[in-house]
C-alpha cells in the first residue's frame, strides 16, 4: 500500500460550515440533517451508496439547488439569503449576490461541462474575463498559467471535442482554479471517465490537496480517499452515518452500513 | 390557345427589375428580423417575467394571423399614429415584424434545447442569466438554428409578394401591371414561379454551403 500523503491538520477556525441542511424534491427527503465543518487546508472525500445525497450535498453548496433548510457559511458568509434585520424573515438573495457566493466555490462537475465552442484557454479564460473583469490579455495569461498547472500547457488551443475525457476533466479543474476559489467542490470527477484516464485527473487533485486547497470530493475511488483526504465522510439514505480520519474509517468502520458499502467497493 | 411569346420577351427584364425589389425587402425584412427576433428570443429566455409574458403574446399574435392581415394593420395603422412611412417602408416593416416572431421562436427553443449542464457550468464560474446567454448558450445555438432559420428566409422572400396588396412594386406586383396592360396571365404567372423558385433554388444552395461550413462540436 502507498504511505499516507497528508500533512498534518490545518487550524481548527472551520472554512465551511453546514448545519442541519435539508432538502427535499417532491415528498422525497434527499438530504436530512447534514451537518459537517471543514477547515481551510482541509480535503474531504463523501463516500457512500449512490442515492444518498452526496451529490446534492455539494450542489447545494454552490446553490445549484436550494435548500430546503439549514445553514450554509463560508468565511462567516451566510450562503444564499442573509435574515431580516428583525431577525425572523429570511430574504433570499438577488442574481447577482448568488452569482458573487458561487464563484468562491469552485465546482467540477461529473460531465465536465466545458464550453464545447471555446478552445481549452478560452474555456478557463471566460470566468476571470466576464466575472472578475479582468482584461482579455490577463485573463488569459492566468488561464495559460492553470492550464500548465494541470500539464495541459500544449493543448491550450484545442476546442473540448478534440481532447480526451482526462484531459477535459482537467481543463474543467483549471477552470474552477482560475476563479481562485476558496474550496473546490469535486462531483464523481473520475465516474465518465474510461478506467486508463482515471489516474491523470486524480494526480492532478492530488497535487492540489498537497498544496494546500480545500476541497470536497464526491468518489467511488476509495484508493484516492485513503491517501490523500484528511477525513472521510460516509453518507446513507440523505444522512451521515460517520465520518472520521480515512485509516479509521476504512479499518474499523463503527457502522454496520458503513461495513456493508465499504466491503461493496473493495470487492469492485 | 398558343404562348404569347412576345410577351414573355418583353417580361423577363421588367420582373428582373421588380425581382430586385422583392429581394431588397427580403434582405431588409430578414436583417431586422434576425435582430429583433434573437432580441425577443433572448427576452423570452431571460429572467424577467413581465417581458417575457409581451414576448410570449406578441409570438403567439404573430403566429396566429394571417400575415397579410398584418400587412395591412401596419399599413393603415402606421399613419393612424402619425407616421407615413409609405408603401415600400410599411411593407419591409410588416415582413421584420412577422419574422421576427418566428425567428424569436426559433432561438428560444435553440437555446433551450442546450443541455442544462452547461448553464450550470457557467453559473459555478459566477456567471448571471445575460452573460450566459450571451457568451455560453447563443453561440452554441447557431448551428441548431441554421435550417430552420433558412426555412424562415425562404418563407420571407415568398411572403414578399404579399406586399402586391399595398401596392409595392415588387415581383408579383410588376407582373401583375403586365398582366393588366397585355393580358397574358399565364404567361406571366409561369414567369414569376420560375423567378420565385430561381430566387429560392439559390439560397437554399447559399444556406447549405453555411451549414456545412459552421463548426460542429
Amino acid at each position: 500500500m502507498v504511505g499516507p500523503e497528508r500533512s498534518s491538520l490545518p487550524a481548527p477556525a472551520p472554512l465551511l460550515s453546514i448545519r442541519n441542511l435539508c432538502k427535499r424534491f417532491g415528498d422525497r427527503m434527499v438530504l436530512k440533517d447534514v451537518s459537517f465543518e471543514i477547515g481551510a487546508g482541509e480535503a474531504v472525500v463523501l463516500i457512500g451508496p449512490s442515492g444518498s445525497g452526496k451529490t446534492t450535498v455539494l450542489r447545494c453548496l454552490n446553490q445549484l439547488e436550494t435548500p430546503t433548510s439549514g445553514t450554509i457559511t463560508l468565511a462567516g458568509d451566510v450562503i444564499g439569503g442573509s435574515l431580516a434585520p428583525d431577525g425572523t424573515r429570511w430574504k433570499p438573495f438577488g442574481e447577482a449576490d448568488i452569482a458573487g457566493q458561487r464563484r468562491r466555490f469552485g465546482f467540477v462537475f461529473q460531465r465536465f461541462n466545458l464550453f464545447p465552442h471555446l478552445s481549452a484557454l478560452q474555456n478557463v479564460a471566460l470566468g476571470p474575463r466576464l466575472t472578475l473583469g479582468l482584461p482579455k490579455a490577463t485573463a488569459e495569461a492566468r488561464a495559460a498559467a492553470h492550464l500548465e498547472r494541470v500539464r495541459l500547457a500544449d493543448h491550450r488551443d484545442k476546442r473540448p471535442g478534440q481532447l480526451s475525457g482526462g484531459q477535459q476533466q482537467r481543463v474543467a479543474i483549471a477552470r474552477a482554479l482560475a476563479m481562485e476559489p476558496e474550496l473546490i467542490l469535486f462531483d464523481e470527477p473520475t465516474s465518465a471517465l474510461d478506467p486508463e484516464l482515471v489516474h491523470e485527473v486524480l494526480d492532478v487533485m492530488r497535487a492540489l490537496a498537497r498544496d494546500g486547497m480545500t476541497m470536497i470530493v464526491v468518489t467511488h475511488e476509495m484508493s484516492f480517499a485513503r491517501q490523500v483526504a484528511h477525513r472521510v465522510v460516509f453518507m446513507a439514505d440523505g444522512a451521515i452515518v460517520e465520518q472520521g480520519a480515512p485509516d479509521a474509517l476504512f479499518t474499523a468502520p463503527q457502522h454496520e452500513t458503513t461495513r456493508r458499502f465499504l466491503a461493496h467497493v473493495r470487492n469492485r | 390557345m398558343s404562348i404569347d411569346w412576345a410577351v414573355v420577351a418583353m417580361a423577363i427584364p421588367l420582373l428582373a427589375q421588380g425581382a430586385l425589389t422583392s429581394l431588397r425587402i427580403a434582405a431588409l425584412a430578414g436583417l431586422l428580423g434576425l435582430a429583433g427576433g434573437v432580441a425577443l428570443g433572448l427576452i423570452a429566455l431571460g429572467g424577467f417575467t413581465p417581458a417575457r409574458l409581451a414576448v410570449r403574446a406578441y409570438v403567439d399574435f404573430i403566429r396566429g394571423t394571417p400575415l397579410l392581415i398584418q400587412i395591412f394593420i401596419v399599413f393603415f395603422g402606421l399613419p393612424m399614429l402619425g407616421w407615413r412611412p409609405g408603401e415600400y417602408l410599411s411593407g419591409v416593416i410588416a415582413l421584420s415584424l412577422n419574422s421576427a416572431g418566428y425567428i424569436a421562436e426559433i432561438v428560444r427553443g435553440a437555446v433551450g434545447s442546450i443541455e442544462r449542464g452547461q448553464t450550470e457550468a457557467a453559473q459555478s464560474i459566477g456567471l448571471t442569466r445575460g452573460k450566459i446567454l450571451l457568451h455560453v448558450l447563443l453561440p452554441q445555438a447557431i448551428r441548431p438554428m441554421t435550417p430552420a432559420l433558412t426555412n424562415d428566409l425562404i418563407t420571407l422572400v415568398k411572403n414578399t409578394s404579399l406586399l402586391s396588396v399595398i401596392s409595392v412594386y415588387e415581383l408579383t406586383r410588376s407582373g401583375q401591371a403586365i398582366i393588366a396592360s397585355h393580358f397574358a396571365p399565364l404567361e406571366i404567372f409561369a414567369l414569376l414561379a420560375l423567378y420565385y423558385y430561381l430566387i429560392i433554388s439559390v439560397l437554399a444552395y447559399i444556406s447549405r454551403l453555411i451549414e456545412r461550413k459552421l463548426p460542429a462540436w
